[in-house]
């Protein structure tokens, strides 16, 4: 019920020298659902901020305007609702109904009003727990349901959602779409941000796509954009469904085993049920192993397992003697600099593995570690900055680089200790169509050098373009398929 | 611990309130009885606050320890007075050293169990409700905090995390306390790091939610405060005083 | 570099609640290490122990250096003293009285200078002076029968403790935490070069 007019907008974030978005124009009539795209960077996410007042002044430099019915965003924020990416950081209280009801207290609904209100909201997303069920205990598809009973429950006339699936595995990201498609009335203008774009076409009767340097880079329908502009947009790293992807294959047949892990079980301390229930695996050079199945299945925990980051609480991990290399026992107890030379482990967080001020010295620090003389260190930091297109930012901290450059730095940081086996938990997850295909490309090239490499993940096209085996854990009956 | 229990329903500002009335008073004395009848009546009233004897054993274990531990720390640097009844090397040890020590003991004991009794079954929830509604703190800070209190669980497995990851770079600190200092610390900036962002990330999306939006906040979980959280307040107060009298009468 | 403005934003809230929540984790984590290894090293020798104990009034000096605003002290340690006490700390709300004195006495430098500067000088004295609260409750609660050489003794190392690593160890923290680019919605994240 709510038109939205964007004028000459332009936004800066405080501290930054380059404009997230810069001289937009678009008008969205009341009651439709658009869905925006763009590369990473485009600046996507900061016009769904702009649209919901949460630009404030003190944050950044504006430009130019964005009116709902012709009134300033700042003065009509209450006609507005957002569900943003993490499930975690946008719920507040500890209790289901609690949180619902935090809206419509912070808008001074009367207190006789407000359960009322939120029963319905439940209702509307398909909620189907208690209204004191705690938060915590939820599944991340069922905390953004909650999360869109929320935003909901104001009766917003716009509704922006900000990549409200990509945290989510498969099943997780089907729930909140059908909660999409069945909770949001008809005459509720939406904005939908993604990057797999095929699932949320349904959703939506417009396609608009942004360009790098602000404007726009198409607008219609979503036939129409992707038959006229399909290549224009996957070279801009947009995820144009239908658009094809290279094949990666191995070289040869799969090598020896590096690895092998037998009857391996992981319970936490103190926990009452298993985190990874008794599996066997193979990890063989010159192979790409994918890991798939449900959260909550084990897989993260099979990728620390076989990283030797952590002992498994019955079965073992055996290192051939190949990889072993002189070190005894299980890789759990091998010394760690002499484990991240031998099994490299690329966590799902790029950021948990920084451990030094600058990106050279980030990269330097395995070669270091190893005791490589200072030219060869250099030479190794060089050759990795060039392949990782990372040399401009040699000299930058780790933690101001943008998603994609984290990501390409945990594996580039995990690949200069030189490693036979490389262990990675979603390394695509949330990466613009280019950065995917780079990292893609560098994972096979590694695999055809003699590498093992093994990818927990949730991404169909990382299982179609390099995966030479797949593994499915979690739901019976466990095993390799 | 049964949810039910009669005092878990009295306003929790009361109920922090009679744990600080009843043990702050007991930092004026120093004799063992004080502490002694203190701790008594702490462990009679637990289960009206719905902690059983085991659960507050259970919560209270280090701080057993810690009461001992103050045992060692006093007795060889406190003012020597009374008979001398040991002597360790240089040091002599005296009764009036013993005994307060021993006073002392229990009174770290005495002093701490009112809280972690209160506390076992303090819902932060209702306790920012009372806060709000009762302490008339702003909602800001008061449900600001609550919001960031829901990241504790997950803070705690990025730390697992973190430590795991530096483990794999390469790096571990070994047994060397200064360097396992030196990883704490590493460790601990990353963390900090997370939980700025996540920070940031909350606040968005409660403004986003209308929080702070000028709007006067209604609630809709009510907390009052009424005569009997007053004579709960009281209650403690008067106990206070009274084992208080009690050991004055005895002459300690 | 002044901000005038001390309404405290959502973010300034929450960005504080959750570094003290944070810390509360940390604490954790340096307790279990307190406790284990330290204690072995100093148990021989209690004073010395109060060496170390600057890491405990590390809110109270990185909350005020990296929102600036009045209060930003007393809200980062009392928060993260109440977080400790929820995680099952076994001393209950001695640990939020502690979390008190401490927030307030490390407020006091700040508020000393309006709220004007935000230097090393004046993290080193917020430290001391929360370290001089923390000495005091220690000999109250603790150490009262201690004689006062050591009693003395005991203040001034907790002080120089306190000084150091949570004045100017939270300075050159709050300097790296700037370095990441996390701060840039706030003063502290501005004198930083643009990224």
């Amino acid at each position: 019920m709510v038109e939205v007019q964007v004028r000459d907008l332009g936004w800066r974030h405080a501290g930054r020298r380059e404009w997230a978005l810069r001289g937009l124009d678009l008008t969205i009539p009341s009651g439709q659902r658009v869905l925006l795209l763009g590369a990473s960077g485009s600046g996507k996410s900061t016009l769904l901020r702009a649209l919901a007042g949460l630009l404030a002044a003190d944050s950044g430099d504006g430009e130019g305007e964005a009116l709902l019915d012709g009134v300033p965003v700042a003065r009509a924020r209450e006609r507005v609702g957002i569900v943003f990416q993490d499930p975690q950081t946008q719920l507040v209280l500890s209790r289901c109904g609690d949180d619902v009801a935090f809206g419509l207290e912070n808008r001074g609904v009367p207190p006789e009003r407000i359960w009322p209100q939120v029963a319905r909201a439940l209702r509307r997303v398909g909620f189907p727990y208690h209204l004191d069920h705690s938060t915590a205990a939820l599944s991340g598809g069922e905390q953004q349901r909650l999360a869109l009973a929320g935003a909901l429950a104001t009766d917003p006339g716009l509704l922006l959602l900000d990549e409200p699936t990509a945290n989510l595995d498969p099943a997780g990201a089907a729930l909140v779409r059908t909660a999409l498609a069945e909770a949001v009335r008809a005459d509720t203008t939406v904005v939908l941000v993604e990057h797999r774009i095929a699932a949320a076409l349904p959703l939506v009767d417009r396609v608009v796509a942004l360009g790098p340097g602000g404007g726009l880079l198409a607008d219609g329908p979503p036939e129409t954009v992707f038959a006229d502009h399909g290549p224009a947009l996957a070279a801009a790293g947009v995820w144009v469904p239908g658009h094809p992807l290279p094949r990666l294959p191995a070289a040869g047949p799969a090598g020896a085993p590096l690895l092998s892990a037998e009857k391996v079980r992981y319970r936490r301390h103190g926990a009452d049920r298993d985190a990874l229930p008794a599996v066997d695996a193979v990890v063989r050079e010159g192979e790409a192993l994918a890991v798939v199945g449900p959260n909550g299945g084990g897989k993260s925990t099979l990728a620390l397992l076989l990283g030797g980051l952590i002992a498994p609480t019955s079965g073992v991990l055996r290192a051939a003697e190949d990889l072993a290399a002189g070190l005894d026992g299980p890789p759990h107890r091998w010394p760690a600099t002499g484990l991240s030379a031998r099994i490299g482990s690329v966590f799902q967080n790029p950021e948990h593995q920084f451990v030094r001020a600058n990106v050279r010295d980030e990269l330097a620090l395995g070669p270091r570690l190893a005791g490589h003389p200072r030219e060869h260190v250099d030479a190794t930091v060089d050759d990795l900055l060039d392949r990782l297109g990372l040399a401009a930012l040699a000299a930058a901290n780790p933690f101001t680089l943008s998603g994609g450059q984290a990501r390409r730095l945990s594996v580039g940081a995990a690949l200069a200790a030189a490693p036979r086996v490389l262990v990675l938990d979603e390394p695509t997850f949330g990466q613009d169509r280019n950065t995917w295909i780079a990292l893609v490309q560098l994972l096979a090239g590694l695999r055809d050098a003699g590498a093992a490499i093994v990818a927990v993940t949730h991404d169909d096209e990382l299982l179609a373009t390099l995966a030479d085996r797949v593994m499915s854990l979690g739901g019976p009956p466990t095993g390799e398929r | 611990m049964t949810r039910r229990a009669a005092l878990t329903r009295r306003n929790p500002l009361a109920r922090v309130g009679a744990a600080l009335l009843f043990s702050l008073p007991l930092l004026s004395t120093l004799d063992p009885l004080t502490p002694t009848l203190a701790i008594a009546v702490s462990i009679a009233v637990a289960g009206a606050f719905g902690v059983s004897v085991a659960a507050l054993t259970r919560r209270s274990g280090p701080l057993l320890l810690g009461a001992v531990g103050v045992l060692f720390s006093v007795v060889p640097f406190a003012e020597p007075h009374g008979q001398v009844v040991a002597a360790v090397g240089p040091l002599e040890i005296t009764d009036g050293v013993l005994v307060d020590a021993v006073g002392l003991g229990l009174r770290v004991l005495a002093v701490a169990l009112p809280g972690v009794i209160v506390l076992a079954t303090m819902d932060p929830t209702d306790l920012a409700d009372a806060l709000t509604q009762n302490a008339r703190l702003p909602a800001r800070f008061a449900y600001g905090s609550l919001a960031a209190l829901r990241l504790l669980p997950l803070l705690r497995s990025q730390w697992q995390q973190l430590v795991l990851a530096r483990r794999s770079r390469g790096l571990s600190p070994g047994r060397n306390p200064a360097a396992q200092a030196r990883s704490l610390g590493g460790v601990a900036f990353s963390l900090l790091v997370g939980a700025i962002r996540d920070g940031e990330r909350l606040a968005t999306a409660m403004d986003a939610r209308g929080f702070d939006a000028g709007i006067a906040r209604t609630a809709a979980r009510q907390q009052r405060f009424t005569g009997g959280d007053w004579a709960l307040v009281a209650g403690a107060a008067a106990f206070a005083a009274t084992i208080l009298m009690i050991t004055a009468g005895l002459g300690m | 570099m002044r901000d005038t403005n001390r309404r405290w934003r959502t973010v300034d809230v929450l960005v504080v609640s959750v570094l003290a929540v944070a810390f509360g984790v940390v604490f954790w984590a340096w307790g279990l290490l307190w406790n284990g290894p330290f204690a072995a090293v100093f148990g021989a020798f209690k004073p010395a122990s109060a060496i170390v104990y600057g890491v405990w009034l590390l809110p109270a000096v990185v909350g005020p250096l990296v929102i600036r605003k009045p209060g930003a002290g007393l809200f980062c340690e009392v928060l993260a003293a109440i977080v400790s006490a929820l995680l099952g700390s076994a001393w209950g709300l001695t640990v939020v009285i502690y979390g008190l004195a401490q927030g307030i006495a490390g407020e006091a430098a700040f508020a000393a200078l309006w709220y004007r500067s935000f230097r090393l000088p004046v993290a080193v004295a917020a430290g001391a002076l929360a370290g001089l609260a923390a000495a005091g409750l220690d000999l109250v609660n603790y150490y009262p029968t201690w004689s006062t050489d050591w009693k003395l003794l005991y203040t001034g190392l907790v002080m120089l403790s306190a000084a150091l690593v949570a004045g100017a160890g939270g300075w050159l923290l709050t300097r790296a935490l700037a370095r990441t680019g996390v701060l840039r919605r706030f003063p502290s994240g501005r004198d930083v070069v643009k990224i």
